[in-house]
């Protein structure tokens, strides 16, 4: 069984997931990070690798990309980053980049490393399914799952066709918009869980704009997890120490209990 | 008969969409009305009509005789884009997407550009279809082509300025699709080159392949045949498509792309992508590309902001792997001397981009027999180049 299947088999406990840009602002605050994350209630890290061009990324995590490979960070610093923190924390890790990166270190090769260090899933945002297919099957070969996304603009036609492609969860994207904290929660969000729920029984999980313990505990509410990642990435810059990220995942755990 | 791309969007091996999930169905509806128009005799009707009463169409193909002389007497002909409204190629694509984006009821239409061609032309197509314009242009070419930047304000286009990455061209694109995945139920964007995801390689060839359909009827009454070679400058590479694509089934005609070697290939300041790049995944289509050893996308480096772009359209690496069309580059050195003798010696002043062609076929040329012919491109008018030419002359002009 992959990892991340197993978080979704105690159907009392809402998933939550944090994502974190390697290497930003620095590899020390990376390693730093993700046992605080894990400590503090988050049941899934995300691990960005920087790309140059990062087009659906808002202004926070496409900064945090633009320093990380400042700072010199490498698909295989990334794995090696990855690496150690399988061996520190016990919940599952996954990649998200883009495609290109992957491409060029080679499809088997990368699932392979992947799965070497630690590695259980990988979120490609630029990677529709339909081109996904020789990844997919050297992905499958390593047990890594390749987790798709939806948005609120997708088809009934297009929720069947990317859930059946789907592994581990999949991830709805909030909002018709790039990443980045949002004071609001779209609308049509209830409306938009629901389409997906009705055509498949795999988890979803909802990210994009989440940034409060309270828009965390309304999305559970209808969806099995909630993502949050650029407030994160800059609860991370304000405060090296890294205590508000701890206390803020705290809070965020501490609602979705609650509110349970 | 070419008929590529296939029914993903591919060319061989290249092509694709490689999109985020939200623009899926923006680009499902774009690929419908786009066949639903390809045989709709109206809608080529009016975009003909506009073509010819609007942009200036067909531009005349000029026998450029002292050039000729100049380079040993093979005869070398000029097609005359510069000529048409607003000053370049670009606008037989912005009328085409123009009435598409009509055609499918979206009125608000964004835009990238890097020399301020596409930009200009965009505003020019929105200003006349009552369109709401937004275009995206890095900060860094708002810079160096001001006079672009007004004649788009002018138009009523508001012009954003891009401050991400390299601050040019592909990170114009980047903001570009970023306002789209924001406002994808309402905007369509006209994308400037053939490049991104399909159908947009296929629509931009498409549109601008007028350009070749004249040059063939203009050639065979000048010279009775068809020209032994077609140069064309290559950035993204829609001029080059543009006139290339009705010549691909007449394999006796060269087709040869140049880019932009800038300070030289071997100094790694350049935008040679086919000359110089490796395959891969980038703005949505799988094709060459200017990457590092970890596949981040590199900054280029040109004299010309219109060419000035790591990536290149899947159609011309098809061309490049297929042997069809052959693919050199330019430094801007030689350009600016083309660029001179043009001036100086046919009274015609050619953009920046369009000189790489020119530089090329200087030195091509003198090495052929005299009963050949040449065909460049000449894409696109220089005078939004003058502040760049002014201080490559160190102010002394």
């Amino acid at each position: 069984m992959n990892s991340i299947d197993a978080i979704f088999t105690d159907k009392g406990r809402k998933t939550l997931i944090a994502y974190i840009t390697v290497g930003y602002p620095s590899i020390e605050s990376t390693l730093k990070a993700a046992p605080i994350l894990a400590e503090a209630g988050c049941d899934l890290i995300e691990l960005g690798i920087p790309f140059s061009d990062p087009l659906a990324d808002g202004a926070t995590i496409q900064n945090a990309s633009f320093h990380a490979l400042q700072n010199g960070v490498t698909v295989k610093t990334c794995l090696e980053t990855a690496q150690k923190l399988s061996k520190q924390v016990k919940i599952p890790l996954v990649f998200m980049t883009y495609l290109n990166p992957i491409m060029h270190y080679g499809f088997d090769a990368f699932c392979k490393a992947c799965s070497e260090s630690g590695i259980s899933g990988l979120i490609i945002p630029d990677l529709p399914p339909e081109e996904g297919i020789e990844l997919e099957e050297a992905a499958h070969r390593y047990n890594i799952h390749i987790i798709y996304l939806l948005a609120p603009t997708s088809t009934e036609q297009r929720i069947v066709t990317v859930a059946s492609h789907a592994g581990g969860f999949i991830y709805l994207v909030s909002v018709t918009g790039v990443t980045g904290a949002r004071k609001d929660l779209p609308p049509d969000l209830k409306s938009f869980v629901s389409r997906v729920r009705k055509a498949t029984d795999k988890p979803l999980c909802v990210g994009f704009g989440i940034s409060t313990p309270e828009q965390a505990a309304e999305v559970l509410q209808i969806a099995d997890g909630v993502i949050i990642g650029s407030k994160i990435v800059r609860l991370m810059e304000e405060d090296g120490s890294l205590s508000k990220v701890g206390t803020f995942i705290r809070d965020v755990r501490g609602v979705m209990n609650t509110s349970k | 008969m070419n008929t590529l791309p296939d029914e993903r969007g591919y060319f061989g091996r290249y092509g694709g969409e490689y999109i985020p999930e939200v623009l899926v169905p923006a680009f499902d509806e774009l690929k419908r009305t786009y066949d639903s128009i390809k045989n709709d005799r109206s809608f080529w009707a009016e975009f003909k009509g506009l073509c010819r009463d609007y942009a200036g169409r067909p531009t005349p193909l000029y026998y450029a005789e002292k050039l000729s002389q100049h380079c040993g007497g093979t005869r070398i002909f000029l097609k005359r884009e510069d000529l048409t409204h607003t000053g370049a190629h670009k606008i037989n694509n912005a009328l085409g997407q123009g009435l598409l984006a009509r055609k499918i009821g979206k009125n608000r239409i964004i835009a990238e550009t890097g020399a301020g061609q596409h930009g200009v032309a965009t505003a020019a197509v929105c200003a006349m279809l009552g369109m709401e314009c937004v275009i995206y242009m890095g900060e860094e070419d708002i810079r160096r082509q001001a006079p672009n930047v007004l004649r788009m304000k002018l138009m009523n286009a508001e012009v954003r300025p891009v401050t991400s990455g390299s601050k040019t061209l592909k990170d114009a694109i980047n903001e570009a699709f970023r306002d789209w995945i924001s406002n994808i139920t309402t905007t369509h964007y006209l994308i400037g080159s053939a490049v991104g995801p399909n159908p947009y390689p296929m629509m931009v060839r498409d549109f601008q392949s007028i350009i070749g359909s004249e040059v063939k009827q203009q050639i065979i009454e000048k010279t009775g045949r068809l020209p032994d070679y077609i140069i064309a400058c290559t950035g993204g590479g829609s001029n080059a498509i543009g006139i290339f694509y009705p010549f691909l089934d007449d394999k006796d005609v060269k087709l040869i792309g140049v880019e932009a070697a800038g300070r030289g290939v071997e100094t790694g300041k350049h935008a040679a992508t086919l000359f110089a790049g490796t395959p891969g995944v980038f703005h949505g289509a799988k094709s060459y590309l200017l990457q590092d050893s970890d596949g981040q996308i590199m900054e280029t480096h040109s004299i010309s902001a219109g060419l000035d772009y790591p990536g290149v359209g899947p159609e011309h690496s098809y061309l490049k792997d297929s042997g069809r069309a052959s693919y050199v580059a330019e430094t801007d050195k030689d350009v600016l001397a083309a660029f001179h003798l043009l001036c100086s010696i046919e009274g015609i002043i050619p953009a920046l981009e369009s000189a790489h062609a020119i530089s090329y076929a200087l030195k091509l040329a003198p090495k052929l027999a005299k009963d050949k012919t040449i065909v460049i491109n000449l894409s696109g008018r220089g005078d939004k180049d003058m502040g760049i030419i002014s201080e490559a002359l160190g102010g002394n002009l």
